[in-house]
């Protein structure tokens, strides 16, 4: 079992605010790795310090046997890694393909123009964008923005995908769809973490999840463990004892 | 992609140049040629601009900066050197491709209006340094001797023969628009001006990316340099760097739509076209300034996109022509 | 010796300039911190401000410093209509719109007035006396445009941390949008604030008349050094306008006693790059974007 990813004892502060201290995991290939925690937790936070917009101020990032600590965004991407983000950045006025060409052109695998139009047309296809290939991004709504952010992602070819609340705004059906295509994503070799709100689709999905709250990782463990850790539904309930009585209930 | 799909953005562009550089041949007016030579620099000169602004999305309002400084060092190596013209052209562009590399390196950090700022701060730095440069011929600038002329047939033929070059360069200018544009390092640009912290995620190396497109945006204007100071046969300080004609190098590009390659030439040539017209109207004549700043702020108000970006929007089909 | 004695007479001049330097540049700088509009029309508004007193005085023979309020007022309504004309529209747009939108202003202004002044220079014939301070001489217009400055200053301070609207601007400036929530006609205080912008900027034309002859086109060189100062302040901090604008003017009176005048340009604008480079947010720091 190799470790593609693993953070030891990072820590990010903004001025006066700890926004995550000493935060521990290591990440196998293959897993899927669900990030949750209450808003404000530092899970946005966690992914810019992995994908190196930010710089943390302690501790160390591994990724794929390389002390990546302090290298830039592009460093990371040219080394495999890709993110989706909550708020998506869609290239506006260039055409969705463009878009996703991007992707493959400046991604890990370096493509030329042609070969990236190919992985785009693929990717298109997967992400059941293909028949707004030559629209422009802006025009999209935001459902199928999202789609895009991912597209893209998917088109460098990642060893790691990160993705921050893909399934926010989505009704049950699109819930459900999505879960298959993260299952399809880690099929073909891609290790994930998510960041996500949505519980049900967390425990059905991830290997192992990680809690955070203000900053500080809470817990770690199977989905099991962590709906069962009193520390965790603390953290979201802010009464043990309200849990209790709601477990009763059920 | 079809060969002819893949080059059909060029095809208009340089069908544009080419019938203005044919067009005071047939008539063979000196006055046409003249005219033309002003619009053919001012296509040379937005097309390149357009690679920094529309291209990576970075506004540069002091960008004549180059044209002035490759042209003193142009005209500088022939007058003193005794460089050949073409050589002191193409040293023209080396200097002022050297200067954009060095620049760009420390202003592409800033954002927005903060480098727009800068690029004018550059401009006139650079217009009170070369006052003061005595080599270059401080507040007196450079005086061509007329012996200049000889090797290129006399005065009046260095004229027709600078409309050569003109051309030439203008030519050059969009087919460097063109290739930038269609190729990988022109998706990375555009991704950058469209996003560039989302670029950088995706993998573009802003930092270089923008430093290049800088270098490039700026070679073609010094090499433009050379050619209208040796063809006026003078420069001066006030003359090489003037701001008014940076930022009418922005409209230009603007008017014809920023981010295409076709764009910056019809906005050249309509451009030029009204401010000859409002010069030589009586009406017109001393307010042709406040004309154009009107067209500006309409274009500014109402079509932001330019006349191309327009009709990109309304015609997707006919988006690959109008590249 | 003799640098001493340069020094001596071209350090205060500088010092005083640089209030009325500063002044403009609060102009600009209002403007930008409040809406993040980098007023292009800047120059040609400080010429304005300049015909203003120069027709004031010379038609109807008002002291200039009397028809300074007649000017602060034209330019306050002026500001309000370029902002209605031209800003409002590209307010929200990216920053080249609003860049572009004034610099056409700008030419508007310089068309039109180069069409009705011509460009030949203008001279406000009024002298004030001077000041003997030991072996100095301070003119008296310099004085008196100072302790203008200084005036305004304190009314722009007072007005802007005392009175409603004024809270209204520094409400707007700091988060518009919560602003507009909280019931403040965002609009109506952005014309106000881009017109008290341009009231600065014509008061300040109308002190620099009293010193130097002017044509349509000097505005330009006191838009450029407002740029500087702005940075040197912090974009966006109008007591940071007015250092910025004191060391400005010292600097302008510094150098001459060391090197060549025509080296002052050079330094000041390869101070502003670098300060942009270097620490954008100003030597006082700049409005938190």
């Amino acid at each position: 079992m190799t470790i593609l990813l693993s953070l030891q004892g990072v820590s990010k502060r903004f001025g006066g605010l700890q926004a995550l201290s000493n935060v521990t995991f290591d990440l196998p290939q293959g897993q899927i790795l669900g990030l949750i925690g209450p808003n404000g937790a530092g899970k946005t936070t966690l992914f810019n310090v992995i994908n190196g917009v930010y710089r943390p101020e302690n501790g160390r990032i591994v990724f794929r046997d390389k002390d990546v600590t302090g290298f830039k965004p592009y460093q990371l991407a040219k080394m495999g890694m890709a993110r989706t983000h909550q708020i998506v950045r869609p290239l506006n006025e260039l055409s969705v393909r463009e878009n996703i060409m991007v992707g493959a052109c400046f991604g890990h695998e370096n493509q030329n123009l042609s070969n990236a139009a190919k992985i785009a047309n693929e990717v298109l296809e997967f992400v059941g964008l293909g028949v707004r290939a030559d629209q422009l991004a802006g025009s999209l709504n935001v459902a199928q923005k999202k789609r895009l952010e991912m597209a893209r992602a998917l088109a460098a070819h990642p060893y790691l995908l990160l993705l921050d609340e893909v399934l926010a705004g989505l009704n049950h059906s699109e819930i459900d769809n999505m879960i298959q295509t993260v299952l399809k994503i880690r099929e073909q070799g891609i290790t994930i973490i998510m960041i996500e709100h949505v519980m049900k689709a967390m425990m059905n999905i991830s290997d192992r999840i990680v809690v955070l709250d203000y900053g500080q990782q809470i817990a770690e463990g199977n989905p099991e463990a962590i709906t069962n850790d009193p520390k965790v539904i603390e953290a979201y309930l802010g009464d043990p004892r309200l849990a209790e009585r709601l477990l009763e209930e059920a | 992609m079809k060969t002819w799909q893949r080059y059909s953005g060029i095809i208009l562009p340089i069908l544009a140049v080419a019938a203005l550089a044919i067009w005071p041949t047939i008539t063979g007016k000196a006055v046409n040629r003249e005219s033309v030579f002003t619009i053919l620099k001012a296509v040379a000169l937005a097309s390149s601009l357009n690679i920094l602004l529309g291209y990576t999305g970075y506004v540069s309002f002091g960008h004549i900066v180059f044209y002035g400084f490759g042209g003193y060092v142009g005209l500088y190596l022939l007058t003193e050197q005794q460089w050949t013209l073409w050589n002191a052209i193409l040293a023209g562009g080396f200097a002022s491709g050297v200067l954009a590399f060095l620049l760009g390196t420390a202003i592409l950090r800033l954002r927005g209006a903060y480098f727009a700022l800068a690029t004018i701060g550059i401009n006139e730095a650079m217009k009170a340094f070369i006052n003061n440069f005595e080599l270059f011929g401080g507040p007196t600038g450079i005086t061509l001797n007329f012996s200049v002329y000889k090797p290129y047939g006399g005065a009046a033929q260095a004229l027709q023969t600078s409309f050569y070059i003109a051309a030439g360069l203008a030519l050059l200018a969009i087919l460097l628009s063109h290739f930038v544009r269609t190729s990988k390092f022109g998706l990375g640009l555009l991704a950058i001006r469209e996003n560039e912290d989302a670029a950088e995620v995706m993998g573009v190396y802003a930092p270089k990316a923008k430093t290049w497109a800088y270098v490039l945006s700026a070679i073609i204007p010094g090499m433009v340099g050379v050619l209208f100071f040796f063809k006026n046969g003078n420069v001066e300080p006030h003359d090489a760097f003037p701001l008014h004609a940076s930022i009418e190098l922005l409209v230009m590009v603007m008017l014809g739509g920023q981010g295409t390659v076709l764009g910056p030439i019809l906005g050249a040539f309509a451009y030029q076209g009204m401010r000859g017209f409002l010069v030589t109207s009586d009406f017109f004549k001393d307010i042709q300034l406040s004309v154009s700043g009107a067209l500006l702020l309409i274009i500014v108000l109402f079509i932001p996109a330019g006349a191309i970006g327009w009709l990109r929007h309304q015609l997707p089909t006919l988006r690959r022509v109008l590249a | 010796m003799q640098q001493i004695n340069l020094l001596l007479t071209s350090l205060p001049d500088g010092i005083l300039l640089g209030f009325v330097y500063g002044l403009a540049a609060m102009g600009l700088t209002l403007i930008w911190g409040v809406m993040n509009v980098i007023n292009l029309s800047h120059g040609p508004i400080i010429a304005l401000g300049m015909f203003g007193t120069f027709y004031l005085f010379t038609r109807i023979g008002l002291n200039p410093y009397a028809g300074l309020i007649l000017v602060a007022i034209v330019g306050l309504l002026l500001g309000i209509l370029i902002y209605a004309v031209a800003v409002h529209r590209v307010i929200n747009a990216p920053h080249l719109s609003s860049l572009l939108a004034t610099f056409s202003v700008n030419m508007i202004i310089i068309g039109l007035g180069t069409a009705a002044f011509t460009t030949s220079p203008y001279n406000v014939d009024f002298a004030a006396g001077g000041f003997k301070l030991g072996s100095i001489t301070l003119l008296g217009t310099r004085l008196i445009a100072a302790l203008v400055a200084m005036l305004f200053t304190g009314g722009l301070y007072l007005f802007l941390f005392r009175t409603r609207p004024g809270k209204y601007i520094r409400a707007v400036a700091n988060n518009r949008a919560a602003a507009e929530l909280m019931g403040i006609p965002s609009t109506r205080i952005l014309a106000l604030s881009f017109g008290l912008g341009t009231m600065l900027a014509a008061v300040s034309g109308a002190l620099i008349a009293t010193f130097f002859p002017f044509s349509i086109l000097a505005g330009g060189s006191y838009e450029l050094k407002s740029f500087v100062i702005g940075v040197l302040g912090g974009l966006g901090n109008p007591i940071g306008a007015l250092f910025g604008g004191l060391v400005l003017g010292m600097l302008e009176g510094i150098i001459p006693a060391f090197m060549e005048s025509s080296w002052v340009p050079v330094i000041e604008f390869g101070l502003f790059v670098i300060i942009l480079l270097v620490r954008p947010s100003g030597l006082f720091g700049a409005k938190q974007q």
